[in-house]
């Protein structure tokens, strides 16, 4: 549309033709209160709160409906304006229960900022206010319909952007009502969008509800630690005994990829932190064969001086190391290292739950062809290869739908079962179980409907997931590539399960790969590994198959649990040396003979990069006594062993000495603003081994692909990381098809952490009852 | 049925059929029925559309829109199907000619339907008639049937190429729906509340296909128009006032009814002469012209009133849906404000907080004031909030409840101030409103 020129308050503003109002005026920094008015929702002109005055116009005009057209003249403050959104705010506040001070909103109120700002103080009324009594729609929502303001914002987040539409109005005029559409529960993705978009109190979280009040809390943005798409959420901490405790997750920070979007593990699933079963103390092995209690130090010691005494013995090769699908990029990156240069062995492994390796190998020497999950957002046309991004990846799923919604976007998919975002679909192709191998010939053949759409299509993003291993990720971007030369021709995105199964992957917990997908056999810059093993390690399962014919000494599982989750024989391990890191007692921290408490993603700072290779910084949220992040276990492990720390952690110049964990600085993530100064006055920059950053900078240095935007990294938004980035591929890099293990999480469900939150268990029950509820109708 | 009344002044054009079984096909057909229908399948759209505007003809619903001017808006192509919609929701207090037209000649709304339809290339045409009106529903059905078995409904109608289909429904009991919008949502079974306009329906309406929507008496005008000519029928009314109109006088009169009198036709001669003036002889105090809606007249404001869209406009009230509701001086206008803010309160839709709000507190507010424990701020209150509402609701039925109850304060605070004070209602009867 054609620019148009038009003036507000006296100024001259321009914006395409057609452009709302409201949209135009707050663009240029115009505020307009608007209740109703949600930006990416369908419009109501219900509250009548963004009445603007057009010259000309007889009546006032909403700016949520008014389309800009050249010429026009508007006045959006004026006694008029004020006068009227005074007489709707004075309504509204006629039956509104004005219980402020109990009130979840209270201090983040739309309303109460509102009747700020145009007042509205005093009551005109003599007569009771209608009431009725609060609902419990779920575990997760209650409703208290006095504080409702009738916006509709929840039933149109609900409906269009979440496509569920289980809630709805009931009754009419001022007995209006919002319910649930299933009757008085709700049935529902229990993501709780309807509470944060609404401007009042009436929607509150079942989590939060009552236990403080906004400013009583620090807001912490960060990045969700359960699946993979990378959400950004904001923690509510609030200290309680001495602890930093998480009070709220929610989405009040919208800065993120995720914009408006967070699911019901996002928001609610964060209380495995608080778990009861949550370890607070090292535990070492006593002579009985049991686990006991320790102290930090003696449990260093004991898990220290047995690995070196392996390392010694039997040598590096006799040394397993399984890192984690959830620690940061800098504690993987770390691991990786301490097992190569400390341990001097390449059996490292994750669980992995999607081919990345394969992904990198396809795309080796090929720029650019990654989508993040922003290019997915504004792709004209996507083809969607097998998954279930609804229940596995949300934030995936909301991404496609708004981007069918309001770009009209044209969705592909090809499945082998029906999946709920076919509703969004231009085309769907189905297809047998393992049949993904068909697809690209059915594309090239090209005589279906839906092989002829999309292969009309000019640019195309094609999504898949662990549905595609080893040769298949192969033959699926060779086919992609052929498609241009152009970048937009074609991106890929690879869909993996875990907070950051991409940064495993990407840091080089491979037996065979080194960060970056580098080869072990043709390490190039990691040359400057000391003592690095040249011969590829082992994979996990055979770590494990090793320690059953006794021939691994020592196992260090940092973050994951192969006996409960990958199906490894527990029996396997009797006459192998298991120190784990955890937040958990998992079945297999129960079998190691030193477990050291770990701190989650939220009481720690780092960076993770999502599944889609957008990287983002992890900020430290809450604090809880005993536990420590694996990055200061690691450096704490290596330096007990008598490792030269400097050289595992680039910390210090040469000559410049500092204590371990003193720097507050480092693990909050603030060290790095500071580091600007430090550095312009030529002092020292990075001055603890525990400074994550200090391992970003390394990374950065060596890794292909991770060549950071770090401006735009510190402020808080996702940068690009780069996969296609290592040049040429290893005849040695094996395949590790066959060792994929697709989560398969559902929306309640987190792997081992889900376990530990009661706040999904309880959703997930809750759903069930619904679910058996009427199929017995 | 209920009887009907008639008066020597009466111009009987669109009820012309009433009383002589005209809902049967063939008594219909005797009358002259579908010929127009006929007549506007030879010449054309256009030669339809310069009648209808040469007729004058506005709309009967209340806004009083010239009816060939909206049927032009409609564009020649759409790549979606136009529709014709029947606004059959006649709810307005005071309204009631719509019901006599469905029940006396309810062919006359199917062939204006037809003809609608073919003015603007519609091929389907639904009549919409208000929940309250399901008893209605059997009959037009029943002359729809018959309308499809005479060919002159379906794939050829009249035996030529052209179709058209005309689907009837009843809503479920809302005034909202009257609501052109409302109309169009419920009909496509969602909530009754309205859309936001611009687009008109005439360009985005039902199911999104370019649509036009009349009131039921606009659509039973037209064969009538078609038949005696646009010219003879505008020289029935006064200037931009084309024909008749259906006033449906209720209230304090000797012989209330509809009856069917040349647009402009005199104010006061409609009460004391058609109507057979106030009822026992007593004195007028007041007139609500054209429905519930509309601000009251005082006796005075009449004299020289003629009944058209413009001269009452100027009067500061309006002509409306033609419902002449007539109060006697025994009448308490604060327990008719009640009763007309009752309505309102009782209809609203609940889409927009002005009206969901307003007219609750309006309400509250003017029945404690008339149980006699009013306030003399609550005067100005019961204006400040219709004041509030007037001109900021999402659509007009906000103003409905606002423009009355503003004219009752105007032209009665005398009326109101008497109620203050603990002193009782003068007209003494508030047992009867503890049931409203």
């Amino acid at each position: 549309m054609a620019d148009v020129t038009f003036t507000v308050d006296g100024k001259k503003l321009t914006a395409p033709a057609g452009t709302l109002l409201i949209d135009a005026c707050r663009k240029a920094g115009i505020e307009i209160p608007a209740f109703c008015y949600y930006p990416g929702l369908s419009l109501q002109a219900a509250c009548r709160m963004c009445v603007v005055r057009q010259e000309k116009v007889p009546k006032l005009q909403t700016a949520c409906t008014t389309q800009v057209a050249e010429g026009q003249v508007f006045i959006t403050e004026s006694p008029e304006i004020a006068e009227a959104r005074k007489g709707t705010i004075e309504l509204l506040l006629g039956n509104h229960p004005l219980d402020c001070p109990v009130c979840d909103a209270g201090g983040e109120c739309e309303l109460q900022d509102m009747t700020f700002k145009y007042g509205a103080g005093e009551s005109l009324y003599a007569e009771a206010k209608q009431h009725r009594e609060e609902q419990q729609w779920s575990p997760a929502v209650f409703y208290d319909r006095p504080r409702c303001i009738l916006c509709y914002r929840c039933t149109r987040m609900c409906g269009e952007g979440m496509d569920v539409w289980a809630l709805g109005v009931q009754s009419r005029g001022v007995r209006s009502v919002i319910t649930p559409n299933g009757g008085d529960r709700l049935d529902c993705e229990q993501c709780g969008m309807c509470i944060d978009v609404c401007p009042v109190g009436a929607l509150t979280s079942g989590s939060y509800r009552y236990k403080t009040r906004p400013w009583e809390m620090k807001h912490v943005s960060t990045v969700c630690t359960h699946c993979a798409d990378g959400c950004r959420v904001t923690l509510g901490v609030r200290q309680i005994d001495g602890d930093a405790v998480i009070i709220r997750s929610d989405n009040r920070d919208k800065g993120g990829i995720n914009g408006d979007f967070l699911c019901a593990k996002g928001r609610f699933g964060f209380d495995f932190v608080e778990s009861r079963e949550r370890l607070s103390t090292p535990m070492v092995r006593n002579a009985a064969g049991k686990l006991e209690p320790a102290t930090w130090a003696q449990a260093l010691a004991a898990a220290a001086s047995k690995l070196k005494e392996i390392r010694e013995t039997r040598g590096g090769a006799s040394i397993g190391v399984i890192g984690s699908n959830r620690t940061t990029n800098e504690e993987n990156y770390l691991l990786q290292k301490f097992a190569r240069t400390v341990l001097h062995t390449n059996n490292i492994d994750h669980a992995r739950s999607t081919d990345y390796a394969a992904f990198a190998r396809a795309l080796a020497g090929h720029k650019d062809k990654t989508a993040s999950l922003r290019d997915i957002a504004a792709a004209p046309a996507i083809l969607l290869v097998g998954g279930n991004p609804t229940e596995e990846h949300p934030l995936l799923a909301w991404i496609l739908r708004t981007n069918v919604r309001l770009n009209k976007a044209r969705l592909y998919i090809a499945n082998s079962q029906s999946i709920k975002l076919e509703r969004q679909a231009k085309a769907v192709q189905g297809l047998p179980p393992n049949g993904y191998k068909d697809l690209t010939s059915i594309l090239d053949r090209n005589d279906s409907d839906f092989a002829k759409a999309v292969m009309a299509e000019e640019s195309l993003v094609v999504i898949f997931g662990s549905d595609f291993r080893g040769q298949g990720v192969e033959d699926l971007v060779a086919w992609g590539l052929k498609r241009g030369p152009n970048p937009d021709s074609v991106r890929f995105a690879i869909v993996g399960d875990h907070s950051n199964s991409r940064g495993a992957a990407d840091m080089g917990l491979f037996p065979d790969l080194l960060p970056g997908y580098v080869p072990v056999t043709e390490p190039g810059a990691f040359a400057e590994y000391p003592g690095l093993p040249a011969a590829p390690g082992k994979t996990l399962p055979e770590m494990f198959a090793a320690a059953g014919k006794g021939d691994l000494g020592a196992l260090l599982v940092v973050g994951a649990n192969p006996v409960g989750k990958q199906g490894m024989d527990a029996a396997a391990l009797k006459n192998t040396f298991v120190v784990v890191q955890d937040l958990f007692l998992t079945e297999t921290a129960a079998l190691a003979d030193a477990v050291f408490p770990a701190a989650s993603l939220y009481e720690k700072a780092g960076t993770v990069t999502s599944t889609y290779g957008d990287l983002q910084l992890v900020k430290k949220a809450a604090d809880r006594a005993g536990v420590k992040p694996d990055f200061e276990i690691l450096v704490r492990l290596a330096e007990e062993m008598g490792a030269d720390v400097k050289a595992l952690v680039p910390f210090g110049k040469g000559g410049v000495s500092a204590d371990l964990g003193q720097s507050r600085g480092a693990q909050a993530g603030e060290a790095d603003r500071h580091a600007v100064w430090l550095a312009a006055q030529g002092l020292e920059p990075r001055l603890s081994p525990l400074d994550p950053l200090a391992v970003l900078d390394e990374i950065e240095r060596l890794v292909p692909g991770y060549t950071l935007d770090r401006i735009n990294l510190l402020s808080g938004n996702d940068v690009r990381t780069e996969l296609g980035a290592a040049q040429g591929r290893s005849a040695s890099s094996s395949d590790g098809a066959g060792l994929i293990v697709p989560a398969h999480d559902s929306l309640f469900t987190s792997a081992t952490l889900g376990r530990y939150s009661f706040a999904l268990k309880d959703l997930e029950r809750h759903q069930t009852q619904a679910v058996t509820e009427s199929a017995a109708d | 049925m209920p009887r009907l009344v008639s008066h020597p002044d009466e111009v009987k054009i669109v009820t012309r059929r009433f009383g002589q079984g005209a809902a049967n096909i063939d008594r219909y057909l005797e009358l002259g029925g579908y010929q127009s229908a006929k007549k506007c399948l030879e010449q054309g759209p256009d030669w339809i559309i310069n009648e209808m505007k040469a007729s004058n003809l506005r709309g009967r619903g209340g806004a009083g829109f010239a009816t060939g001017m909206k049927w032009s808006f409609v564009p020649k192509q759409s790549p979606k199907p136009k529709y014709v919609l029947v606004n059959g929701d006649e709810s307005e207090p005071g309204t009631c000619k719509d019901h006599l037209i469905f029940l006396h000649d309810p062919h006359s709304v199917i062939e204006g339907t037809i003809i609608a339809g073919l003015a603007i290339g519609s091929k389907l045409g639904f009549i919409y008639l208000r929940g309250e009106y399901r008893y209605l529903l059997e009959i037009v059905e029943k002359a729809v049937a018959d309308a499809y078995a005479r060919g002159f409904l379906g794939k050829n109608i009249f035996g030529s190429e052209t179709e058209f289909q005309i689907i009837t429904q009843s809503g479920a009991g809302a005034y909202e729906v009257g609501e052109e919008s409302a109309l169009m949502e419920s009909l496509e079974g969602k909530r009754g509340v309205p859309r936001i306009k611009p687009p008109f329906p005439a360009v985005v309406g039902l199911y999104g296909g370019p649509t036009i929507i009349n009131n039921a008496e606009t659509i039973a005008t037209v064969p009538h128009v078609i038949a005696m000519g646009a010219e003879s029928y505008a020289a029935v009314g006064t200037p931009r006032n084309g024909g008749t109109r259906l006033f449906g006088i209720s209230g304090h009169v000797e012989r209330p009814g509809v009856y069917e009198l040349p647009m402009g036709y005199n104010l006061k001669k409609m009460i004391y002469d058609v109507a057979g003036g106030v009822r026992g002889g007593r004195k007028l105090k007041a007139v609500v012209p054209g429905g519930s809606s509309t601000p009251v007249l005082l006796p005075e404001e009449i004299e020289n009133l003629g009944m058209d869209f413009d001269q009452v406009g100027k009067a500061g009230s309006m002509l409306g849906s033609g419902g002449v509701v007539v109060i006697d001086d025994q009448t308490c206008i604060v327990e008719f404000a009640l009763r007309t803010i009752s309505f309102y309160q009782h209809e609203s839709c609940g889409w927009c907080i002005p009206c969901r709000e307003g007219t609750d507190w309006l309400k509250k507010t003017f029945t404690r004031f008339h149980a006699g424990f009013g306030t003399a701020s609550d005067i100005d209150n019961i204006q400040h909030i219709a004041q509030n509402i007037l001109g900021r609701t999402f659509c007009p039925l906000g103003d409905a409840a606002a423009m009355p109850t503003l004219g009752f304060i105007k032209k009665f605070r005398k009326e109101f101030e008497d109620h203050l004070n603990g002193k009782p209602c003068p007209y003494a009867r508030h047992e009867e409103l503890a049931a409203v």
